[in-house]
Formats: structure tokens, C-alpha cells, sequence
């Protein structure tokens, strides 16, 4: 049976790891490489870096991350931040990453997924999508994007829905509201994309104690999920996780 | 020398890197005489399999050539899926046929890409899982799989619904569904034992 991963984030500005709240007032949390290892050494299912300075401009530093991740990274890891075009993924790819994530330029250029999908297979191409709960719309949520920092009119779900036509093989699904919070993931947000998509989705933001990744895996229907502060700064181990979630009947790698 | 078949299409490098991290210098190369000479051949592959096989190109024959005269060849992924015969990933292909059987796509009913990692019942007759016990998990990322149909192979199953082929061995030839060199501590002992069998 297919387990449950659990996956580290690992937020990249000038060449740190760093974590914040709904997006801002960043802590640093130490030097990705070595981060990366520690994790892949301790038990996690897959990482990924998000370079978060990246979105204006496709940077020269996120390959060489790539490469130098790669060299001591033996499990699968995803980078995303600034990617724009097909000639782009085709050298983080073969630069180590297993998969890219696209945010920003898949909402202003969708036929990007298609491309890529078509070009590398859909399981490496995964869409961020940074979400936020709609003041207009109650019960429905907007894709925000440039690192969160523009709203669109453009509804989470059905926007999920579009990239699995398009040729998404994953979704990386941000609660925005939530992120850094610590006071749980947004399963209803989680719910209501995993209801409508057949790809996997990771849940990503809020987490804060062991529970929150159990709900997000049974309430939210989320076939992974990420974190960043609850590991980042020693709250939980990895294996406390997956111990936590095996003793509460998910299957875990463990 | 093991030779990782450069070929244009993602990935290459990790297995390069996990290669060196067991201690073995992998080369990576198109070049058909290092080919030739190779002591062991990894078709790699993070690429749809159309895209995969014209990249490829005129090298598919030789490496066809070389497998079929006894050196051991490993393909990962799609690498792997290139060793049947026909795939129906965007339009259809036609692979190397070095294995009977086609590639198609996952039924529906569950997730697809088969993503993450899954538990693979490794049967004690495959060189490959040698000294690894009866399962193991390994990181699997696909949409399409292939539908073993060749009397000759022994096959490793995952669980996904159904049995689905996680890896397959037929005299020097090897595939691996799952990314050995993504599948942590266990997946480098899987290419420990691919480097073993090219020593012989």
C-alpha cells in the first residue's frame, strides 16, 4: 500500500533556509544542504525548496542549490520558485531535482503544464498554488501568486481541476491563511481540492502538532504533507511523526 | 565501468551522484564505443517515453546490440519502460523490446501519478534485492506501467489496487519501475548489487 509522506519544506532566500508567518517576518533556520541531508538521514519521504527570492527572476544560485542538494540527497526533492519556461525545468531536472513546482507562470501562461508534461511526463511537473479564503466569495478560496503577494479572481478548485487537464501530475496546495500559524491546516480548503482532483495533493501550512498531519491526512484526504516551523526549529522529529501517524493507523515508511 | 546513458532527458545526474556515493564511478555518456565497452549499462529516465525514445534515437539499437550480447543493463523509470515492447504514454511507441510486454496507463479507481512510496514484495530469486529481505519500500513516480507479459522474467510486485510490476530481471537485463537512486539507504544497496553483478 502507498504510504503517506512526510515532507520537510525548505523555504531558500540568499542562500539560507528560512521560515516565516503568512509569508513574512522570515527566522532563519540554517543552511539548505545540510538541512537536506539531515532530513534525508532522518527519515523523510521527499523534500522541498522553494527558492523564495526567485519569483521575479529565474536565478543562477537555485541550480547550483540543485546540484549541490543532489550530491548528498538520496531521496526524491522537489524545487520550485521563479520557474518560467520549459528550458528551465529541463535543466533543474537534470541539474538532480525530481520534480519542478510552477506557481505564478502557470496562471499567466497554463499551456507551461502542458509542455512540461508532455516533455518530462506529468509525475514531474507539480503546481503550487498558493491559496487564500475569500472575503467575496464565503467557502471558496482565491490563487494568489507572485510568493502570495497578488490575489486573482481565479478559484482554488477549480484551477486545480484545470492543471490535472493540463498535465499537473501533483499539486503543492499553501493555505495562506494558515501558513506558519501553527494552529492546523485548512482542511476544508484540502477537502474540497482532493474531492475534485485525482492527483495527489500535498497539504502544506499550519501545521503545529502531531494531530494537524493526521486531520490533513483523514479529514483533509491529503496524500502528503509538508512542513517547515514544527521541524525547522526541533518540535518533532520526523520518526516522531510517522510514529505518531503509524500508532494512529496511517501507513507510513517508517 | 558502468556507463549511465546520456541521452538529453532529466535525471541523469542523480544517478551519477548515487553511483559515486556507493563508490563507483559511473560514466555518463552517449558515445557508442564507451558504450560498447561498458561493463554495465543504466538507462535512466525522468521523460515521457515518446520524448525518451527519439531522444535516444540511433542509440537504442546499439544498446539493444550490447544488452542482448550479455552486458547487464538497468533502466530506472521510464528507462525501465523502455525495455518492452510498445508504450501508449501521448501517442504510441514502440520501446526496445528486450522484454515482452506493453506500457499503458494506471486503471482508474485510484490516484494517478502512483506517487510516493510503496511496498515492494522482492522475491529471493532476484540478484538485484539481494541481502534485502522480502520487502522493502521504494519511491515510485508514474503514470503509465508496464504489463509484464514475458514467460522468461521474474517480477517484483507492489501493491497499488492491484499488482502492479515494480521491477523486473530477465538473464542480464533489469528495470526498475521505482528510482533506486531516489529510494534512500535502500535503493543505493539495489545499486550496490547492479555494480556487483558487473564485476562478474
Amino acid at each position: 500500500m502507498l504510504t503517506k509522506r512526510i515532507i520537510p519544506c525548505l523555504d531558500v532566500k540568499d542562500n539560507r533556509v528560512v521560515k516565516g508567518v503568512h509569508f513574512l517576518n522570515l527566522r532563519d533556520a540554517g543552511d539548505p544542504v545540510e538541512l537536506g541531508a539531515r532530513y534525508s538521514d532522518t527519515g523523510a519521504d521527499e523534500l522541498v525548496f522553494l527558492d523564495i527570492t526567485a519569483t521575479i527572476h529565474f536565478r543562477k544560485t537555485i541550480v547550483e542549490l540543485v546540484e549541490k542538494v543532489a550530491e548528498n540527497v538520496f531521496i526524491p526533492f522537489t524545487v520550485g520558485g521563479g520557474i518560467q519556461t520549459v528550458e528551465q525545468i529541463d535543466e533543474l531536472l537534470r541539474s538532480g531535482a525530481e520534480k519542478v513546482s510552477v506557481n505564478t507562470a502557470a496562471v499567466e501562461n497554463p499551456n507551461l503544464l502542458a509542455e512540461a508534461a508532455q516533455r518530462f511526463g506529468n509525475q514531474c511537473v507539480v503546481l503550487a498554488i498558493d491559496a487564500r479564503r475569500s472575503k467575496e466569495r464565503p467557502g471558496k478560496w482565491q490563487v494568489c501568486v507572485k510568493a502570495g503577494s497578488e490575489p486573482t479572481d481565479i478559484d482554488v478548485v477549480e484551477w486545480a481541476v484545470k492543471s490535472e487537464e493540463l498535465g499537473a501530475g501533483e499539486i503543492l496546495l499553501t493555505s495562506m491563511d494558515a501558513d506558519g500559524t501553527k494552529a492546523g491546516y485548512d482542511n476544508e480548503l484540502n477537502k474540497a481540492v482532493t474531492d475534485a482532483v485525482n492527483i495527489p495533493v500535498i497539504a502544506s501550512g499550519g501545521a503545529g502538532i502531531l494531530e494537524h498531519l493526521y486531520d490533513a491526512i483523514v479529514d483533509g484526504g491529503a496524500d502528503a504533507v509538508l512542513m517547515a516551523s514544527i521541524t525547522h526549529f526541533g518540535n518533532y522529529t520526523i520518526k516522531q511523526m510517522k510514529g505518531y501517524l503509524r500508532d494512529r493507523g496511517i501507513p507510513v515508511n517508517l | 565501468m558502468i556507463v549511465v546513458i546520456d541521452y538529453n532527458v532529466g535525471n541523469v545526474k542523480s544517478v551519477c551522484n548515487a553511483f559515486r556515493y556507493i563508490g563507483c564511478e559511473a560514466k555518463l555518456s552517449c558515445e557508442p564505443k564507451t558504450v560498447e565497452e561498458a561493463s554495465g549499462i543504466v538507462l535512466p529516465g525522468v521523460a515521457a517515453f515518446g520524448y525518451a525514445v527519439n531522444a535516444l534515437g540511433s542509440l537504442a539499437e546499439l544498446i539493444k546490440e550490447v544488452a542482448l550480447g550479455g552486458t547487464p543493463l538497468l533502466g530506472i523509470c521510464v528507462g525501465y519502460q523502455m525495455l518492452f515492447e510498445t508504450s501508449s504514454e501521448y501517442g504510441r511507441h514502440n520501446g526496445l523490446g528486450l522484454v515482452s510486454g506493453s506500457v499503458v496507463t494506471i486503471p482508474p479507481g485510484r490516484v494517478v501519478p502512483h506517487m510516493g512510496w510503496n511496498l515492494v514484495e522482492l522475491p529471493e530469486d532476484m540478484d538485484l534485492f539481494a541481502g534485502l529481505g522480502s520487502e522493502k519500500h521504494f519511491y515510485f513516480a508514474h503514470s503509465f506501467y508496464a504489463e509484464v507479459a514475458d514467460g522468461q522474467a521474474r517480477v517484483a510486485f507492489t501493491d497499488y489496487g492491484f499488482y502492479l510490476p515494480a521491477a523486473v530481471q530477465k538473464a542480464n537485463i533489469y528495470g526498475t519501475q521505482f528510482h533506486p537512486e531516489k529510494s534512500g539507504n535502500t535503493g543505493l544497496k539495489v545499486l550496490q548489487n547492479f555494480y556487483d553483478i558487473c564485476k562478474r
